[in-house]
């Protein structure tokens, strides 16, 4: 069967990475031991791309985390009074129609949008390697089947999909369910890229080396196939995670994503939507917070590639 | 070739019923009131809501559901909104508006895409390669109903080139903006994906056959290798038309184009719960034939895919 | 219409119909990478005359293959860089032409062939469309023409049903018979030099035989001269007329294939022929040289084979030996060479 090579926008991000070429174990050179792994984080050190992307990260992490090191602000402490400030010396980055911080909503935004993508990514993987492993590995009519249905699944657009199912949850829409739907959706072309890294690696020879020495099913997997074919889905997921954040965004802004009164950048924009012409702030901080954080996952994920790439070695 | 457009067909049928199923179970069988999915939290007179049970058979079982739903959809019946309109009608009339939008983007991202691409990969690791990059990069990062909002100020309001609204009907002038925003992002893909495309396969070994044989550069790069790097940006683009119908969806709101997607996110708003479910319906089937046609071509341009 | 090349004019007396056709001298190519810089030819001289054929052999990464692009022009630069030598061909130094007559003789007058040909034919035109493109881009056909040539070129390399086959796909052809393509491709133009890169390792032993057999035959037809590159020195036995041995980059001894095999005058040549699996040496122990073919990252110093050496000296390890004639039409790159002829 063909891998019909159906890709989504951000496996396109990543197109080397679908057809990965696995490198094999290496035996001990004249100096150190070096696995790819190794390698590549020397390189990654030294790559200013990598050092900033992952700081911006850490950075969006522990806001998302650690809201309050960033502002003592209560974001939901807001009066009408004060509504459609800009920015000004009391309130940083203005206020909204509410007439809430927007300093602090900014801040405290991060937390939805930063956590359903990490939640989304780490679990759409689990599943993904899970399955993705098992497809690739055994073959047969489990591999036809999950092949057949994620067939299916990427028949359907993923904002389109998201889009009919979240609006059928009107009124009950937190990061639980919007995490759901998303991870329903994600976890296909993760799937997909798993299967075919383990497809290639299967071929190695150490795979039948390995078998002839008496190893399960189950070792060859965990220890040989998984641990050569993950480096495709590493990468992938890291980007991912900025995929998934801009999507919760496109979602929220959409009105079918999270609803009042969370707090999610998109929500912000959405919510201000009709007033951004005049009060361009509104769109501003949000938007520029939103942005810099999809663009370090993915000039993470970027970086992660070029230097786990074999063939570029 | 012939066997593999029927089996491509056959597939097509399939996703066809399958992608359908889905998406009524995924509305329809979530724990909670079914009419919630039709109207969402809108208060409901009792005969009202008696209305809409028997016109979408809520009270049938599930599977009796997705038998209706399903012939209404290969007969046309979309569903209507709460006044009545077929969502059929919704569409047939909003549909030109939004397929004009769709050209032009797609025209826009593909010119500047490929070229850009090719440029870039030509050029590897060059100047030209690495704003390439970045510049693909951040403007993949940026959501597209950032980037709206963004053209709507600046190119819009600010320097006042383009208009802010499309207008109704649209001029040619009204769809540009949209055009440009909905195809920002699909640019960026489309000229990473050509240029990764270039740089390996000037790296082939065909290229180096190629060079051996005495062809000048152009010729190496514009015959031989133009054709191979092109394949994974013919598939690309079916994909892509999922990407451009979310798209659009946010620009034709945020622009006020009069097209199906801004009726899909008017639908969401007044909570008419069919239209959404009909309109997307019809994207989804738009969707499997760009895939199928897409599939097709791609079997004209690679002939070693013809077999499988 | 035929085109005149440019090197019919400017002929130089040594290189008349009987003087050398093809003469590599102390060609050094570099290789920067960000790991250091490689030195994956050293010196290396060889020459191939009309009719003549020239085996360079060598284990992978010994360098062989470099040399020929070099001939070829065909080098990745960067990372690789021609930085001293002369190739002269017919007496005029290619690597003093500008690019664009060099590529006039690249795949006119001397041509290549690659080790796989399913990787080295662009999956997505016909053999008759690749084979064609020759006699349009050089010859000025007109694409009629060129696709009747190419089946009157793909008879002559024996491939079946030519007149059906031109139209169809490289993928649609097995490994021998893809590999005839390439060899109609090269010759296409009547080369009056034919490199050919490890053609036969991808492929089966009897397939091995016959198209050995028929770049035999092709040069008996046309007088061409060929260079065979191959680790496999049971494939050169068959065909060659000379042989040079290539080792870390250099070339460490040229002679004639008879007096090769019979007398070796060069330890790393005498350690090939000993460790040849040979079938009239039944039950002893299998001797392959000890040691392994160095890094060309970090050369040994001296000759670079010292380490490996039964009979290595002091002066082997400072003194690189250079490449010298030690009898008419033989020479090795080793200190003490004239040792061996005692043996």
């Amino acid at each position: 069967m063909t891998d019909t090579t159906n890709k989504t926008p951000a496996e396109v991000l990543a197109p080397d990475v679908v057809t990965p070429e696995v490198v094999p174990p290496q035996a001990p050179t004249q100096d150190k031991p070096a696995s790819l792994w190794s390698d590549a984080w020397k390189e990654l050190r030294r790559k200013p791309g990598f050092i900033i992307s992952a700081l911006l990260v850490i950075l969006m992490v522990v806001m998302a985390a650690f809201p309050t090191l960033f502002t003592s602000v209560d974001p939901r402490d807001c009066s009408l009074i004060d509504a459609l400030q800009t920015p000004s010396a009391e309130h940083r980055f203005g206020t909204d129609l509410q007439g809430c911080d927007y300093y602090a909503r900014t801040i405290w935004g991060a937390r939805a949008s930063v956590s359903i993508g990490l939640i989304v990514t780490f679990f759409s993987t689990i599943i993904a390697v899970a399955l993705g492993s098992l497809s690739g590995y055994k073959g047969g009519w489990l591999d036809s089947t999950l092949s057949r249905f994620t067939d299916i699944m990427f028949a359907i657009p993923l904002i389109l999909g998201a889009l009919v199912i979240l609006n059928a949850l009107a009124g009950s829409r937190g990061v639980l369910q919007v995490s759901a739907v998303l991870i329903a959706f994600g976890w296909p072309t993760m799937m997909r890229l798993m299967r075919s890294s383990v497809l290639s690696v299967k071929e190695l020879d150490f795979i039948d080396a390995a078998r002839a020495l008496g190893a399960s099913d189950w070792r060859i997997i965990t220890r040989h196939v998984l641990a050569n074919g993950i480096t495709p889905v590493v990468v992938y997921a890291t980007i991912t995670v900025g995929v998934i954040i801009s999507a919760e965004a496109s979602l929220s802004f959409l009105n079918v994503g999270l609803q009042l009164p969370a707090i999610s950048w998109g929500l912000m924009i959405n919510t201000a939507q009709n007033r951004i012409l005049a009060f361009p702030h509104l769109l501003f901080f949000p938007g520029l917070f939103l942005s810099m954080t999809v663009f370090a996952f993915i000039l993470m994920g970027d970086a992660l590639r070029d230097a786990l790439d074999p063939k570029l070695r | 070739m012939t066997s593999y457009i029927i089996r491509r067909v056959g597939q097509f049928v399939l996703v066809f019923f399958a992608a359908t199923f889905l998406i009524f179970s995924m509305v329809f069988a979530i724990p909670g009131d079914p009419i919630r999915a039709i109207a969402g939290e809108k208060p409901m007179p009792d005969s009202l809501r008696q209305t809409l049970v028997q016109r979408y058979h809520l009270d049938e079982p599930y599977m009796v559901q997705y038998y209706y739903y399903v012939t209404g959809v290969i007969q046309g019946d979309l569903g209507e909104s709460f006044n009545q309109r077929p969502v059929l009608d919704i569409i047939k009339e909003r549909f030109p508006r939004t397929l004009r939008l769709a050209i032009y983007a797609f025209i826009i991202e593909m010119v500047i895409g490929v070229t850009a691409g090719v440029w870039a990969g030509i050029r590897k690791d060059k100047f030209l390669d690495s704003l390439v990059k970045v510049s693909t990069v951040a403007v993949i990062s940026i959501p597209i109903f950032v980037l709206g909002f963004m053209a709507q100020l600046f190119i819009g309001v600010r320097l006042g080139w383009l208009p802010v609204t499309a207008g109704n009907p649209p001029s040619l002038y009204g769809y540009l903006l949209p055009a440009i925003v909905l195809a920002a992002v699909s640019l960026a893909y489309v000229a990473r994906l050509t240029r990764s495309s270039v740089v390996e396969n000037l790296r082939s070994d065909y290229v180096r056959t190629a060079k051996a044989k005495g062809l000048s550069q152009r010729r190496v790069i514009g015959v031989h290798t133009f054709r191979n790097s092109l394949i994974p940006v013919i598939t690309f683009l079916a994909i892509d038309l999922g990407a451009l119908m979310g798209g659009a969806i946010i620009t034709e709101t945020i622009f006020n184009v009069p097209g199906i997607g801004q009726a899909l996110y008017q639908s969401v708003i007044a909570q008419e719960g069919a239209v959404v479910v009909g309109i997307v319906t019809l994207l989804v089937i738009i969707y499997a034939v760009a895939n199928l046609v897409v599939d097709v071509m791609y079997a004209v341009l690679d002939p070693r895919i013809r077999y499988d | 219409m035929t085109k005149v090349t440019p090197l019919d004019t400017a002929v130089d007396p040594r290189s008349a119909d009987t003087g050398v056709l093809l003469d590599v001298k102390d060609l050094e190519v570099e290789f920067r990478m960000r790991s250091g810089t490689v030195k994956a030819a050293n010196r290396v001289s060889y020459q191939v005359d009309k009719g003549e054929t020239l085996a360079i052999v060598g284990e992978s990464g010994s360098g062989k293959t470099v040399s020929a692009q070099a001939i070829m022009g065909i080098i990745d630069s960067p990372p690789g860089f021609v930085t001293g030598g002369e190739i002269l061909f017919r007496g005029k130094d290619l690597l003093k032409m500008e690019e664009k007559e060099r590529r006039q003789i690249r795949g006119d007058r001397i041509s290549m062939i690659f080790q796989d040909a399913l990787t080295a034919l662009n999956p997505v035109f016909t053999v008759g469309w690749q084979i064609s493109e020759m006699f349009q881009k050089h010859r000025g056909m007109s694409k009629s023409e060129g696709y009747k040539r190419a089946v009157e070129l793909m008879n002559l390399v024996k491939i079946p049903s030519a007149a059906e086959r031109v139209n169809a796909y490289p993928h649609e052809f097995s490994g021998g018979m893809r590999q005839r393509v390439m060899i109609a491709m090269a010759i296409a133009l009547d080369p009056d030099v034919l490199i050919a890169d490890e053609p036969t390792t991808a492929l089966d032993v009897t397939v091995q035989a016959q198209i050995m057999g028929l770049l035999a035959d092709l040069q008996q037809q046309t007088g061409m001269g060929l260079i065979l590159i191959t680790h496999d020195l049971g494939v050169v036995a068959e065909v060659a007329d000379k042989v040079s041995v290539m080792y870390a980059a250099e070339i460490v001894e040229t002679a004639d294939i008879r007096e090769l095999y019979r007398h070796p005058y060069h330890p790393y040549t005498e350690g090939l022929m000993r460790s040849l699996v040979r079938p009239d040496h039944k039950g002893g122990r299998l001797s392959p040289i000890k040691g392994s073919p160095p890094d060309l990252l970090h050369i040994p110093s001296g000759c670079p084979f010292h380490p490996r050496c039964d009979y290595v000296q002091d002066v082997c390890r400072t003194d690189d030996p250079p490449l010298r004639e030690i009898l008419e039409g033989r020479t090795s790159a080793c200190h003490f060479a004239e040792v061996f002829s005692d043996d």
